[in-house]
């Protein structure tokens, strides 16, 4: 098989796996149980510099 | 004084090096940068020589902060003023390419004719512009949501005044015929060179600052940031990878040869889009539109998968540039799939941006700035819907190389890129300067009306414009021969070409009241205006009903 050969056919299979899974991994990571105050607080942070000085 | 006579010294090397390249150059074109180059290295040389105070050693020529207790803001402030003036010198070249559509007599030849002015202007409002915007308003965010000072002050100078010189190195090159003839990627081999090292510079900067953070957490803006700049790092090193035909020529050959360059170009081409234009905005969107709105962003989830959703398909959407070309059918339908599938994203961004305003749409009405930033996102929404809807091959088939597509790019540009960048430098002056307010309130109502009117009458000469155009092309008669000529097409497009010019001129107007609002704002000067809104009291009918006049 030629390099070509080799690349698109790990593109089709594995690599097309891997990257759907890292992808739906990193979307469903803010979900996580527990993660609501952090995101609020997230939200919130540049908000701080309200408050106390610039 | 060593360190003064160093530096002297340095400049006075880089002058001889460039004169030198100057008068051994192969092209003139060569030959006007590198004396662009020598006349920046004399004036910086005789700048710093004027100089010199043995005693205002902090404060030097380059503002450089005085302490770890303030942000350093002074390449922010100039970031700004760049942003305004490179503005209104791309919207005039836009305004001006425009009347030569219309008024063919305007090409003076050879310098300042459509070939040469086009890509000045497409450069003008999306590098000098919209990138001097980007690292303005990434250094002010980085800062303020990092809670730190920019780390490697000298570096960060050296990244606005460098990305300046590579703005006039491209903008004289196109003048001059110095080009790659690459789409949002014409400056040639030499100049992209120089823009590397800036860039890399730039990375540096921020990844630094973000280091030194004082928030444990990373606010979503500066994932958009730091997206942006990586990304383009990477289009920019890949399809710029050419041969130069001589050390001290302007010319080059690109690494890459047919249907190979055309992807190439255009996965870069509409990544500059997805990144550039698309992901260092909505950076700006996710710190200036809640800030300005004293909202968080509706959904911080939303936003994350927003982040990601672009990062993973944008990358995969350019083949859609080249529907019906030599590129295998299996790419170009990857590219409109992946097109298509953006539309989710482009949405749920859009969503987030405009449901920050959930509870306070009252503010849409007394806030032009909200308003202006209201305007952008729902630009940004229709723009996101028309172009996958373009990407698709049986759209694409009638609206590709028409108007339509130009129309298309105006309505992201004007409407999302233009409108949100107006509204963070209207954030910004009052804020940078330590202004009371801005100038004027109501000057902003009237740059937002100008602007939005400029864009109904652009995008929609463009639609008719495409279509008409598409139509035209594609009619044959009953013995199969096309009916109508390329120039046919062209005369029937005039009326179209008369009223966007008028959308430019009327985007300009608006423009440059933004200027002299902005800079009256820096002046320190208030313009004494009725309020915009009041609350309607009559103190006069503010009254019981009289007790002495019984009701009947």
């Amino acid at each position: 098989m030629t390099v070509y050969e080799t690349l698109r056919h790990f593109a089709d299979s594995y690599g097309l796996a891997i990257l759907f899974a890292v992808f739906v991994i990193l979307c469903a990571w803010p979900f996580r149980p527990g993660s609501k105050g952090h995101n609020q607080a997230a939200a919130n942070s540049i908000f701080k510099d309200d408050h106390d000085g610039q | 004084m060593e360190a003064l006579l160093g530096r002297i010294g340095i400049w006075f090397l880089i002058l001889m090096l460039a004169l030198a390249a100057s008068v051994g150059a192969r092209d003139p074109g060569f030959a006007a940068h590198a004396t662009i180059v020598a006349i920046v290295a004399f004036v910086l040389m005789w700048a710093t020589a004027a100089r010199y105070d043995p005693l205002a050693k902090a404060q030097s020529l380059f503002r450089m902060p005085t302490g770890p207790s303030r942000y350093d803001d002074d390449p922010v402030r100039w970031g700004v003023i760049a942003t305004v003036f490179w503005g209104m010198a791309g919207f005039l070249a836009g305004l001006f390419i425009a009347l030569q559509m219309a008024f063919p007599q305007l090409n003076f030849e050879p310098y300042l004719n459509f070939g040469r002015l086009r890509p000045l202007h497409t450069s003008a409002v999306i590098f000098a512009f919209g990138g001097n915007a980007l690292i303005a308003t990434s250094f002010y965010v980085v800062q303020r949501t990092c809670r730190a000072q920019l780390a490697f002050p000298s570096l960060a100078r050296f990244v606005f005044w460098g990305y300046q010189l590579f703005i006039v190195l491209a903008a004289t090159g196109y003048l001059l015929g110095v080009t790659q003839s690459k789409e949002y990627a014409e400056p040639e081999w030499y100049v992209d060179l120089w823009l590397t090292v800036v860039w890399v510079a730039y990375l540096i900067v921020f990844v630094g600052t973000i280091i030194r953070r004082h928030e444990p957490h990373i606010y979503v803006a500066n994932w958009f940031y730091l997206s942006f700049i990586v990304t383009i790092a990477m289009l920019h090193l890949v399809n710029n990878l050419a041969i130069p035909v001589s050390l001290l020529g302007s010319r080059s050959y690109s690494a890459f040869a047919g249907v190979q360059d055309a992807l190439t170009q255009w996965w870069y081409g509409h990544n500059a889009v997805g990144f550039f234009l698309t992901a260092g905005f909505l950076a700006m969107m996710y710190y200036f539109v809640p800030k300005q709105a004293q909202r968080p962003v509706y959904s911080y989830r939303l936003s994350i998968i927003h982040f990601w959703s672009l990062i993973f398909l944008y990358i995969w959407a350019g083949p859609h540039h080249l529907h019906y070309t030599a590129l295998p059918d299996w790419a170009q339908t990857l590219g409109m799939v992946f097109s298509v599938m953006l539309w989710m994203p482009s949405w749920g961004g859009m969503i987030n941006g405009l449901m920050t305003l959930n509870g306070a749409w009252d503010k849409v009405r007394t806030d032009p700035i909200i308003r202006m930033m209201v305007m952008a996102v729902a630009f940004y929404g229709m723009s996101t819907f028309e172009g996958p809807m373009m990407s698709i091959k049986w759209v694409n088939s009638l609206s590709h190389y028409t108007d339509w597509t130009i129309g298309h790019v105006h309505s992201g540009a004007l409407g999302w890129n233009g409108m949100i960048t107006f509204a963070a430098i209207y954030y910004l002056v009052p804020r940078l300067w330590q202004r009371e307010r801005l100038y004027s309130l109501r000057m902003i109502n009237w740059h937002f009306w100008l602007a939005s009117a400029g864009i109904v009458f652009y995008a929609g000469s463009m639609w008719v414009a495409g279509i008409t155009q598409g139509l035209m092309w594609r009619e044959y008669g009953a013995d199969g021969y096309l009916v109508n000529s390329f120039v046919d097409t062209v005369a029937a497009l005039r009326p179209m070409f008369l009223l966007r010019a008028t959308g430019g001129l009327l985007y300009l107007t608006g423009a440059s009241i933004m200027t002299y609002n902005v800079w009256m704002t820096i002046v320190g000067r208030l313009r004494d205006e009725a309020s915009l809104y009041s609350p309607g009291h009559d103190e006069a009918a503010d009254r019981p009903i009289n007790a002495a006049v019984p009701a009947e």
